[in-house]
Parts: C-alpha cells; sequence; structure tokens
C-alpha cells in the first residue's frame, strides 16, 4: 500500500472519528434518534472496511465488537444510555492509537471490549446472537468441499443463465472461456427452452449449456466461475444441486423482467426512482449532519490546507501588484493602460474574494470537540450541564478558527470549573439542577461575534476590584466601569484564590487568551451579572490575509487602520492643535473621546501642518482617536506577519506592501484603544468627560 | 478505447484505491461518493461495469442498483457489490437488486483486477 493511500486513509480517518463524536454526542441529548444511531453504526462501518482494507486489522478486529453492539442498538435490542455512550467514546479514542500501532500497556482497550461484551451479554437478544454468525457459515458450507472426491470420471455440468442475466450484464463467453481453463470438454448448447420468435424477450436468456468437466473440479471453483453470473447450475455427477437460495427464486425473477420491461419507462420512474432524484431527496429528507457532509462532498474537491495558503499567498501578492499598476498607468496618462489597469483591479478583487471565500470554515469542525470537553468536564466534576450551539454554520477564515480552539476551551474550561456551581447551590438558589452552557457565533459586519454564556453564579465586580488593587494592577481610587472591572481578568498575573484548580490552573491564563485573539486582530468583553451567570463575547475579523485598509500619513511616514474598526474621521480643532500632551480629550457631539497624537506616540521630529485629522477608531466598546497628518485613501492591505523580532512591538500588528513598493505599518487599534484610556490621565480631564468615560 | 467503470463509494480511501488500481490497469474510472451520486453519474453517461458499496447514506448500493435498473440505461451493465463478511445476507438481496455479483473486503488490489476482468472480459 503506497504512502499516499495510508495518508488518504488517514485523512477520511480523521472525518470519520470527528463524525462519530459528533453522533454519539448527540445521541447523549437524543438517544432514540434512529438517524443518529444510523449515522454511528455507519461511520463505524466505514471505519472497519476502510481499515481492514488498509492492513489495519487489528483496528478492524476491535471496532468489531463496537459495530456489533450499535448493531444491536439498531435493531432496537439494545438502548442506548449512559455507559453505552462512554464506552463508545471511550472506544472512539483509541481508535487513532490502534491505527498508529500503538501498545495497550494499561490494558485500556481489553477493558472497552470486555465492557462491551458485557453489555452483549446482558441484551436480550444475545441467545439470538449466533443466528448472525450461523447464517453465513451454512452459506459457506459447501464451498470447499470436494463435490465428488471418489468420481473419477468426468462430472457433467449443465448450467443456465436466469432470464435477467443480460440486464445484469452477465457475459457468457467469459464464463465459457474460465470453464475451458478449468477443462470442460464437449460445450454443448441446449436450445430446447428458446421460444418461438413471436414469443421471443430479446432481453431474456433461454439457453443452457452442458459440458463435461474434470472429476477433480470443486464447487468453490466453480461458484468462483460464476460469480459474476447469475447462473442456475448442476454437476450431474455428484448430484449436487448447489443453486442457493438466491437462484431459487429465479423462475420469478426471470418472469418478473418481461412485466418490467412491459411498463412504459417514465411510469416505473414514478415510485422508488422518484425518492431518489437528487433534488427532491434534498428537499424530502430531514438531512441529518452526516448525510449533508456526504452530500455536499458530492460537489466538493478536497484540497491541502497549504495549497489554500499559498493560493492566498499568490492572490496577495497580486493585489500588491495590482495596485503598482494602477499606480504606474496613472502616472503615465495612458488611457489604453490604464483601462487595462482597471480590468485587472476588477479580476484581481473578484480573485481576492473568491479566494477568500476558499477559505473560509464553518465553526462546526470546532464545536465537535468542545461538546466532548463540556461532557467530560461536567462528568468529571460532578456539575450536569447542558451545551447548546447557535450558528454552527457561521463561517471564519481557517486561520483564525485554528488559532481560536484554545482560547474557547479556556473560556468553556472556566465557565464550568468556576463559572457553574454544584448542582446543590443552585438548587439552593432556586435555579435548575442542571446549567446551561451556550455557544453562539454570528456575524455582524466585517467580524464575526463569537459568545460563550453560561447560567452560573457570575463574577462579583467588587471581589475582582479588590484582588486587581491588592495585586497592584490599579490603583485604588481609579474609575473603572463594570466592564472595565470584568476585563482585569484578562491582566497577566491576575488571579483570584479560586482560579486555580486542577482543571483550569494550568497552563493557559486569561491574559493568554486575550492575547491570541488580540493576536487575530480580535478583541473580547466580558458581561456578567451576579449569581445570573457570564457571558464572554469575541469579536473577530472575518479574514486576516486581505483587509479593507485606511492609509494614513504621520511624519512623512504612511500607515495602515483596519477599515472595520475606523468609525469616522474629523478635523483635529485648531484649538487642539498644539501638542500639550500625547492625549487629549475631544468633543465630539457631545460625547468625550480620548485621543493620542501619533507624532508624539511613535516620536516623531518635525511640525505637524495646520490641517490634522482625527480618526476615530473602535475596539470593542472602546473608542479613541488617532491624530494624523494626512488621511491619503483606502487601500486593499495585503497582511504580512511581522518578524518574531518585532513581536514586542505591540502598536503594530503587521506590515502591507504600497502599490509604490514601499512598506506601510498596519496599526493595532485594540493596542492603541487600550493606550488611549490609559495614557489621557483621568486626573486631569474634565470633570465631565472623567465621568462619560467611566459610565 | 479503455472501459470505463464507475465506482461508489462513501469512504474515499477505498473509492481512491479502487479508482487508481483500475487506473493503473489501463481503465477510465469516474467516482461518485454515494448512491444518489452514483445514480446520477450512472444515468448521464454509459460505463462498462460499476462497482458500488452497500452501506453508504443518502441511498444505499441495494437501493442505487434497484433505482439503475429501472432505467433503460441501467439494463446490461454489471454491477458488483462490495461487502463485508458480516454481510453475507446481502449477496441474495444484491442478485435480488440486480447486481451481477459481489466482492467481500477487504481486498486485494490483484483480487479487484481479476474481478473487473472476470466482468469485463
Amino acid at each position: 500500500m503506497s504512502d499516499d493511500m495510508a495518508a488518504i486513509f488517514r485523512d477520511e480517518l480523521r472525518d470519520l472519528l470527528e463524525s462519530l463524536e459528533r453522533g454519539l454526542l448527540d445521541l447523549k441529548s437524543r438517544p432514540t434518534d434512529m438517524g443518529l444511531v444510523n449515522q454511528v453504526f455507519r461511520d463505524l462501518h466505514t471505519v472497519k472496511g476502510s481499515g481492514a482494507m488498509f492492513g489495519f486489522t487489528d483496528l478492524a478486529a476491535f471496532i468489531h465488537e463496537f459495530e456489533t453492539v450499535f448493531d444491536r442498538v439498531r435493531a432496537g435490542v439494545i438502548p442506548i444510555g449512559p455507559e453505552i455512550l462512554r464506552l463508545a467514546l471511550a472506544a472512539k479514542d483509541e481508535i487513532p492509537g490502534l491505527v498508529e500501532g500503538d501498545a495497550d500497556p494499561d490494558g485500556r482497550r481489553a477493558a472497552i471490549l470486555s465492557a462491551l461484551q458485557d453489555i452483549m451479554a446482558r441484551s436480550p437478544a444475545s441467545d439470538v446472537a449466533g443466528s448472525e454468525e450461523g447464517a453465513p457459515a451454512t452459506a459457506h458450507a459447501a464451498a470447499d468441499v470436494p463435490v465428488d472426491q471418489a468420481a473419477r470420471h468426468p462430472s457433467r455440468l449443465r448450467f443456465r443463465l436466469s432470464g435477467a442475466a443480460f440486464a445484469m450484464g452477465a457475459r457468457p463467453e467469459i464464463v465459457l472461456d474460465e470453464l475451458r481453463g478449468l477443462g470442460a470438454a464437449h460445450i454443448a448448447v441446449d436450445l430446447s427452452d428458446v421460444p418461438a420468435l413471436d414469443r421471443l424477450d430479446v432481453e431474456a436468456c433461454a439457453l443452457v449449456w452442458s459440458m463435461d468437466m474434470p472429476a477433480e473440479i470443486t464447487a468453490a471453483q466453480l461458484e468462483d466461475v460464476f460469480l459474476f453470473v447469475d447462473a442456475d447450475w448442476t454437476l450431474d455427477a455428484a448430484q449436487v444441486d448447489h443453486s442457493d437460495a438466491a437462484h431459487a427464486d429465479e423462475p420469478e425473477a426471470a418472469a418478473s423482467l418481461p412485466d418490467r420491461a412491459a411498463q412504459p419507462a417514465p411510469a416505473s420512474v414514478a415510485a422508488p426512482a422518484a425518492a431518489v432524484l437528487p433534488n427532491e431527496a434534498r428537499v424530502a429528507a430531514p438531512v441529518a449532519p452526516r448525510d449533508a457532509r456526504a452530500e455536499a462532498a458530492g460537489a466538493t474537491v478536497r484540497v491541502p490546507a497549504d495549497r489554500l495558503d499559498s493560493l492566498m499567498d499568490a492572490v496577495g501578492e497580486l493585489v500588491i501588484l495590482e495596485a503598482r499598476l494602477t499606480q504606474l498607468a496613472r502616472e503615465s496618462r495612458d488611457p489604453a493602460l490604464m483601462a487595462t489597469a482597471e480590468q485587472i483591479t476588477r479580476l484581481a478583487a473578484g480573485l481576492r474574494d473568491a479566494t477568500m471565500t476558499m477559505r473560509m470554515v464553518p465553526m462546526r469542525s470546532l464545536v465537535g470537540r468542545f461538546r466532548r470537553l463540556v461532557m467530560d468536564l461536567s462528568d468529571k466534576l460532578g456539575k450536569p450541564v447542558e451545551f447548546s450551539v447557535i450558528g454552527e454554520d457561521t463561517e471564519l477564515d481557517k486561520t483564525v478558527i485554528e488559532k481560536l480552539a484554545d482560547p474557547l476551551v479556556h473560556i468553556l474550561r472556566n465557565a464550568i470549573d468556576h463559572g457553574m456551581e454544584t448542582e446543590d447551590e443552585r438548587a439552593t438558589s432556586g435555579k435548575a439542577r442542571g446549567g446551561l452552557i451556550e455557544l453562539s457565533a454570528e456575524h455582524a459586519g466585517a467580524e464575526v461575534l463569537i459568545r460563550v454564556r453560561d447560567d452560573g453564579r457570575g463574577m462579583d465586580p467588587a471581589r475582582i476590584r479588590a484582588k486587581a488593587v491588592a495585586q497592584g494592577l490599579i490603583s485604588a481610587d481609579a474609575v473603572l466601569t463594570e466592564s472595565q472591572v470584568y476585563a482585569l481578568v484578562f491582566e497577566p498575573g491576575f488571579s483570584t484564590a479560586e482560579t486555580v484548580t486542577e482543571l483550569s490552573g494550568r497552563g493557559v491564563g486569561m491574559d493568554v487568551v486575550r492575547r491570541t485573539i488580540e493576536s487575530l486582530r480580535g478583541s473580547l468583553e466580558i458581561d456578567s451579572k451576579l449569581g445570573h451567570g457570564t457571558t464572554v463575547t469575541l469579536r473577530l475579523p472575518l479574514t486576516l490575509a486581505i483587509i479593507e485598509g485606511l492609509l494614513i500619513e504621520v511624519a512623512g511616514e504612511r500607515y495602515t487602520l483596519p477599515m472595520p474598526s475606523v468609525q469616522e474621521i474629523v478635523e483635529l480643532p485648531p484649538e487642539k492643535a498644539q501638542p500639550k500632551r500625547t492625549g487629549d480629550f475631544l468633543d465630539i457631539r457631545g460625547r468625550f473621546v480620548p485621543f493620542l497624537r501619533l507624532r508624539a506616540l511613535f516620536d516623531c521630529a518635525g511640525e505637524p501642518g495646520a490641517e490634522q485629522n482625527v480618526v476615530i477608531v473602535m475596539s470593542g466598546e472602546n473608542r479613541v482617536g488617532l491624530v494624523v497628518d494626512r488621511i491619503v485613501g483606502t487601500n486593499q492591505t495585503v497582511i504580512k506577519q511581522m518578524s518574531k523580532l518585532h513581536s514586542a512591538v505591540r502598536a503594530v500588528s503587521g506590515a502591507t506592501i504600497l502599490g509604490d513598493g514601499s512598506v506601510a505599518l498596519i496599526l493595532d487599534v485594540a493596542h492603541l484603544v487600550g493606550m488611549g484610556r490609559t495614557q489621557v490621565d483621568l486626573q486631569s480631564a474634565p470633570q465631565s468627560a472623567a465621568r462619560e468615560l467611566a459610565a | 478505447m479503455p472501459k470505463t467503470v464507475l465506482t461508489v463509494d462513501d469512504s474515499p480511501s477505498v473509492r481512491r484505491m479502487v479508482a487508481l488500481t483500475l487506473q493503473e490497469a489501463g481503465y477510465d474510472v469516474v467516482e461518485a461518493v454515494d448512491g444518489q451520486d452514483g445514480l446520477k453519474k450512472a444515468l448521464a453517461q454509459p460505463f462498462d461495469a460499476i462497482i458500488t458499496d452497500q452501506n453508504m447514506p443518502n441511498l444505499d448500493g441495494l437501493g442505487f442498483i434497484r433505482a439503475l435498473r429501472q432505467h433503460p440505461e441501467g439494463k446490461g451493465v454489471p454491477i458488483v457489490v462490495l461487502s463485508t463478511d458480516s454481510e453475507d445476507g446481502l449477496k441474495a438481496q444484491a442478485r435480488e437488486a440486480g447486481a451481477l455479483g459481489w466482492m467481500v473486503k477487504p481486498f486485494t488490489q490483484d483480487k479487484l483486477l481479476a474481478v473487473i476482468r472476470k466482468v469485463l472480459g
């Protein structure tokens, strides 16, 4: 087996295991859903079948028990219960190890198998179990026994193709060739069953062949020959008729063929075939997730992710060159060149959009493992939790999805570990004993909002505040809004005594969660109500590859701001033009907005021009103004990552190449907004502004 | 002209294995991901043989064969069903549905070629 094939199998296995896990988790809440049971069974069956094909015999053997149990479930003999699901999930987890040929030192697999066998043994049908194994045995019984070992003289073989054989694609000449190869002699055709011409059915076969076969011919050899012809055959030396059950009803089959043929073709389509026409089936059948996937696969091409990345890179280069071409064309003032450049611009935009759409992946691909996580955690902590997911189909760039997994795992863990009360606590406070955790995803403009909401105990702002003061994160008299207080938990070094438990205490802290989300150009917020639960909201850009940008100029250098975060652009009032501090306030339609002078921030020499603009950007719920020398215009910003050396530079999140080949840095809006709110000293602000900010 | 074989299987790895094996042996191969897709493709162009899995979403192997045999285009093409040994009762049903024969999984590439030669000559 080539490595290629093994890789295809591993790919497929991953999908199957995902689907299997999803099916098992869904069964937890819908144990009687036969569609789900069938899907699980089918997945198991495919894992087993393909595994065996590719030489993973241990895998196939292991799955066999698992599959048998689900076959019983399918037959309605064994009901789905928590025990079966737990075992099935544990068994599913063993599959990758089996494929990789890992040993089973703890005897986990053996334990799972024996537990599955226990379930089988307890099931009412356990005494019928033999019948399944019994059936194939009888079918094979005659196969390898020589028909007549004592016979020394040739046996006479007679065979007759079934009436429908030609319709089924049987080719008698191939059979005859094969029989000749086995030593057939004196082949004769008996035409006596051929009807008169006026009654002849051209599709039916009425010929009977007979021939001498060597004495040592076995039934197995003959069955092999007749494997691919629907024929009724007898070997008369031993007087054994080998027609099996399938052949026994041949007359009936033969009789039914003319009937079927007699029907006008469209009529025959009416009942069974209409149900399987793709379009109608799509409307009629409630489509199970797995089915939807398989159906979609019909029009889907699988492409390795790195090819998509290189396509995106190429499109990025194209967009940059297109900007360069447009600029050159404009400078040349050659109408033909300008028209061509314009067409290229349109094409590049189309190509860019198509490529970006290709990279979109639904949240669904992430959600499976979350459901497992929630289930495992709620079992482990003894806090029954119902996990619901809304908007699984919401799509995000695959890079975003990949990086989102860890933060979301952390947030979910926190929600169950800290957010959820114990069953008893909930009962005392009059809540339902089982908690609720909801993961939702939705599009909002060029962003995706992902929320994790729990109905647990909520966060206590007074306690968080006290903790933050004690840890020196804020001063005791700092004026903070409630959401700013909650945001303190994202500060590095923030921890409350309760946060260190076996589950959530290890590794990643909430500050890492925030850093990851911000590295994705996203932001996050916490909203909580003591006693009622907590909601963590993540805002993420749809894509990380190419964004619409606003090009600005500060002291001769150009920078890009992501367009979705730009709220508005205003002129800097003359009275604010002379810098007193880096930051100050601006009254925008009666609301105070802090602003930062980028010239001062970037430590630029020289004086700004007479007219400066303020770009108001927004991150989360907070706004800040950025004073710039000049607005250059919008551009397609192909985002290039900064090198590792620059990873400490927080105000800049990346770079892009402009039409003239120069580089513009992309400003990190989330960071600048945070900076604007801290740098502008609240004490020095007008009273009204301080109130405004604190509101 | 090379003979064309349709392989219908929801398992991409089995499908690819069948396709690669047959392509190396000089056959043209068309792949379908389930019975429904198979039916659509089998009705769209003539095939010299069809190899189909039984257990598939949307429309299983037998359903596919039954539906195909209802159509004039679906008559006369040899169909081989892939089954696992645990599906022994399937063979009789497969014949009844209009399959010419079956092949038991797992099979080797040689076995597959032998079967195809047996069916196509």
